[in-house]
């Protein structure tokens, strides 16, 4: 049997925890707002670490194994941030105390905005977004602001390439902008015509992913960016996929306005099974007095010759748009994103974004005989293959992922983007080595040639795992999203 | 270190894809922009990057060098060591959103646990699987609120009593929205009848929290019936530690209860990562944003679970999404699951409860002081505003000599407030601790 829930374990009258009695006289307490019943599950420490445990071993993950989920950035978390950013000096500080108290880690919060403005080629950076959908929002949020700033409150219009990530229109519909969807060609580009349409006075920007979710850098970029500017618009860069250009191409150099990066890809902070991230964006010049407060600043300069360190302190931007969050950010994965960098220095950082170039590329040369890959050129550090074949109509790209998990892999991002049917969307990560890539080859091979043969291999898929294929429909129709009340204490 | 490539392999590699070298790959990025010398520092082995990083961790004073009475929304609880134990396994750590449910049981069956720790402790019927914090989450009940009237009802009251990071982030993210938000120029000493009287027909949403910013605790029976009387639906942003002892929002009738879970077993970590509490009445769930987990069955017949109701979310609804949030706080929502059911039933109840008779016997102590007074004049929990003689400012300069981080100076937020001081009492507070607060404000106040 698998591991039960919570409530199935509970056994009345057993305590876990106990914390000192009262040192201090007991206070009266209003009976009138005290909770008769706490109905919480009554368990003794080795219940919990032993039901979490084996909770945790039903989990694929990247310390287990091989895990290429497009667009996700699925690297190895190095074991050391996860110690920097739990040493006491930063997991125990409050973010309200003074900031005499608190200058090692606004240290680290201005060097990491200073790296991350160099890498992105930007005048400015926050660190306050929680995720990458959150680092959209304070971008458009910035645009916005720009254009009411100028008087161009007509400009209401976003574009949103059809390749894109769903939080991109997600994004612009939440910031009170309309959505216009842009084509893409058949090179995987924007479409320069369907842009061109759109180009007019009511044009405030176009969300562009590059590389984008095919994992092809735009060829026209520079193109496509001018005829933005030109219309008057400016230009959001999802840098979900930032982990293709560190050290190959900085977007503010191409001519972006306003970028996130997501940490939790790009610089290895942990996924923590569906978060948290940390989605910091970069500005162009005129638009770093729109960023969110505060943003980290020296309020005095210090003095080399004396080693005297600058004063850091925290500053509103004198037009921000306001706060995005609690407090100033998701400052723990600050600290594991300083570590990354620190460690690899900026040789290093070119090097992640070559390899992982490089074991994408291998892969697409490994498998393009075998699967249909729609827009085929050299692409960044992920590809989209098509998960069908003519001659096996019945095989969907699911059921190859479904089979993968029988060769001990995670699958592809599945179905997205879109523009690519029955899509696999494959990124290995320059942390993979040559030997791993040749197992999922070999395996993506063998499936391909099983979907022909033995195709009730796939349907049947997975058969290894903890669970086979669930009733979704089940799920969503009959609505169990809980315990029953009172379920621990029965 | 982290690249395993050798040379050998690398050439290799090149030779399938039928390159030359590395630079052949990246033909389509613009010659001119190619390849940028970066300004950035040397790399470092893992020894030098440690000292590097114990240095600036030096530079700090944290809540474990100084005497702590500071909370303001986020808190310093004591963390069971079986808590981190279990976020260390790299089978939560490193794993990512469970889309492939056959292979993410572990995390599946935790969100779940994690939903139904949520309900119990709120009284609602469902719980979402994280949002960012407690800020992102007050402000994503508004979303909510507004979804449910289709945009026809456009006014929110904000009770000026809600956390001012709360409130600012409400404003940034409605911005220009037709929402009239309004209720933070009430008086912040009147209790919650103050909001009543502005409920009316077109109001979508009233936010309220509990205790409040200035930890005053309040039966909010009243305001929910006034608010539904006329329609609306009232939010409650919460401190979840306090629910040990407290009514549930449930109990008054909420339709959505937020809050900060940072209390739940998180550490202070300068600020985040934390947790968006987020939950409400099962007939407001397809206008929830958010992860949901749902139980099912799989092929062979085992109870099993899965992401439900995605009609809703981003990634399958785009631009008409309830909201854009696709990452969460997933491994901080694990950490609370893991506290909540090692404190249990005994253990919430026993903390939540010193906590509160701690901070009573600070009060007590310190309003004995001449130049101190307490101005909460309804119960609190485990906050409380004191005037001070003094500006609190210069206060907290002293205090901190003594290696006490005071309280949090609310004439930054509120200039009504200026010399006042929310000072927060936890169970991390020893009685000495408190009497050395008392001891040395005392010199304060016959200086
Ligand atoms: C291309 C792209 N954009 C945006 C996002 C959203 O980022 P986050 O999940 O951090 O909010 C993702 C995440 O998966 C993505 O792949």
């Amino acid at each position: 049997m698998l591991e039960p829930l919570l409530c199935d374990l509970s056994v009345p009258g057993r305590v876990g925890f106990r914390f000192p009695e009262p040192d201090v006289p007991l206070a009266e307490i209003p009976e009138n707002l005290v909770r008769q019943n706490l109905p919480l599950p009554e368990l003794y420490e080795v219940d919990v670490v032993r039901h979490f445990t084996r909770l945790s071993q039903l989990n694929h993950s990247i310390d287990t194994g091989f895990y290429p989920l497009g667009s996700c950035t699925m690297k190895y978390n190095p074991k050391l941030n996860e110690e920097t950013a739990r040493l006491p000096g930063f997991a125990h500080l409050h973010p309200m105390q003074p900031i005499e108290t608190v200058q090692g880690s606004l240290a680290l919060m201005y060097e990491l905005q200073e790296w991350l403005k160099e890498i992105g080629g930007f005048a400015g950076v926050t660190l306050q977004p929680a995720a990458g959908a959150q680092g959209e929002l304070t971008g458009i949020l910035l645009i916005r602001a720009y254009f009411e700033a100028r008087g161009e409150t007509q400009r209401v219009k976003i574009l949103v390439p059809d390749s894109a990530h769903g939080t991109n229109p997600a994004t612009s519909a939440m910031s009170g902008m309309h959505v216009i969807e842009l084509k893409s060609d058949d090179r995987g580009n924007v479409d320069l015509q369907a842009l061109k349409a759109e180009c007019d006075e009511t044009l405030a920007g176009l969300m562009l992913t590059n590389p984008n979710t095919l994992g092809l850098f735009d060829e026209n970029v520079e193109e496509v960016i001018r005829m933005v500017h030109e219309a008057g618009g400016l230009v959001y860069g999802d840098g979900a996929n930032m982990n293709a250009l560190l050290g190959i191409v900085r977007p503010g150099d191409l001519g972006f306005d306003v970028l996130h990066y997501n940490l939790h890809k790009t610089f290895s902070t942990p996924h923590g099974g569906g978060g948290p991230g940390s989605g910091p964006v970069g500005v162009a010049a005129h638009l770093v007095d729109f960023l969110p407060a505060p943003v980290v600043t020296i309020l005095e300069a210090g003095d080399e010759g004396m080693e005297l360190p600058p004063l850091y302190g925290l500053e509103s931007p004198p037009k921000s748009i306001g706060r995005v969050k609690s407090f100033h950010g998701h400052f723990g994965m600050m600290v594991r994103a300083y570590t990354y960098m620190r460690v690899y220095g900026k040789e290093g950082l070119r090097k992640v974004s070559e390899y992982a170039v490089l074991n994408a590329n291998y892969l697409l040369a490994r498998l393009r005989a075998h699967y249909h890959v729609p827009y085929d050129r050299v692409c960044m550090h992920e590809f989209v293959a098509e998960g069908r074949w003519p001659d096996a109509p019945d095989i969907h790209a699911l059921d190859i992922s479904k089979r993968l998990m029988d060769y001990g892999f995670h699958p592809p991002t599945n179905y997205f983007p879109l523009i690519v049917h029955e899509s696999l969307m494959i990124e290995p990560t320059e942390t993979e080595s040559k030997q791993v890539l040749d197992e999922f080859a070999e395996a993506m091979i063998k499936i391909a040639s099983e979907a022909h043969s033995e195709p009730e291999l796939l349907k049947n898929a997975p058969q290894i795992t903890p669970v086979g294929r669930l009733d979704e429909v089940k799920a969503a129709k009959e609505l169990v999203l809980c315990c029953a009340v009172g379920a621990y204490n029965r | 270190m982290y690249l395993p490539h050798t040379d050998a392999e690398r050439k290799a590699m090149l030779a399938t894809i039928g390159a030359e070298r590395l630079e052949d790959l990246f033909q389509d990025v613009p010659a001119k922009y190619r390849f940028p010398e970066l300004n950035l520092p040397q790399a470092l082995t893992e020894m030098e990057a440690m000292g590097e990083l114990q240095d600036l961790a030096w530079a700090n004073e944290s809540t474990h060098d100084l005497i702590c009475f500071l909370g303001a929304g986020a808190y310093n609880h004591y963390i069971p060591a079986a808590v981190d134990a279990i976020l260390r396994r790299g089978e939560f750590l490193t794993a990512y959103t469970p889309y492939q449910p056959e292979i993410s049981q572990g995390t599946l069956r935790a969100i779940f646990d994690y939903q139904s720790l949520i309900t119990s402790l709120t009284g609602m019927d469902v719980s979402n699987a994280s949002h960012y914090d407690g800020a992102t989450a007050a402000a994503e009940a508004i979303s909510l609120a507004y979804a449910n009237f289709r945009g026809k009802r456009t006014k929110v009251i904000l009770s000026p009593n809600l956390h001012p990071h709360y409130r600012q982030t409400i404003h940034t993210y409605n911005h220009g929205s037709p929402l009239e938000i309004t209720g933070e120029q009430l008086d912040i000493s009147a209790g919650p009848e103050a909001l009543i009287p502005m409920i009316d027909e077109n109001t979508a949403l009233v936010i309220v929290q509990y205790p409040d910013f200035f930890g005053r605790i309040y039966d909010y029976t009243a305001l929910v019936e006034a608010a539904h009387a006329m329609g609306a639906l009232v939010s409650i942003a919460v401190n979840p530690l306090a629910l040990g002892m407290l009514k549930t929002p449930g109990e008054f009738g909420a339709d959505i209860v937020t809050g900060e879970g940072q209390p739940l077993g998180i550490p202070l970590s300068f600020g985040g990562p934390y947790l968006g509490i987020f939950a409400t009445r099962l007939e407001y769930v397809r206008k929830m944003a958010g992860r949901l987990v749902g139980e099912t069955v799989d092929n062979r017949g085992q109870r099993a679970y899965v992401l439900t109701l995605t009609a809703r979310e981003q990634h399958i609804r785009r631009e008409k999404a309830t909201s854009n949030i696709c990452t969460n706080q997933g491994l901080i929502a694990l950490a609370s699951a893991v506290y909540l059911s090692l404190l249990g039933k005994y253990g919430l109840r026993q903390v939540s409860e010193i906590c509160y008779h701690k901070a009573h016997y600070a009060a007590q102590q310190i309003t004995k002081l001449k130049g101190f007074e307490l101005w909460n004049q309804a119960p609190f929990y485990h906050e409380f505003v004191v005037r001070c003689p003094e500006t609190v400012k210069d206060i907290n300069a002293y205090l901190l000599e003594y290696g006490i981080l005071g309280g949090y100076d609310l004439g930054q937020a509120y200039p009504q407030l200026e010399n006042h001081m929310l000072l927060t009492v936890t169970e991390m507070n020893s009685r000495e601790e408190i009497d050395l607060l008392v001891e040395t404000l005392a010199e304060v106040s016959n200086a």
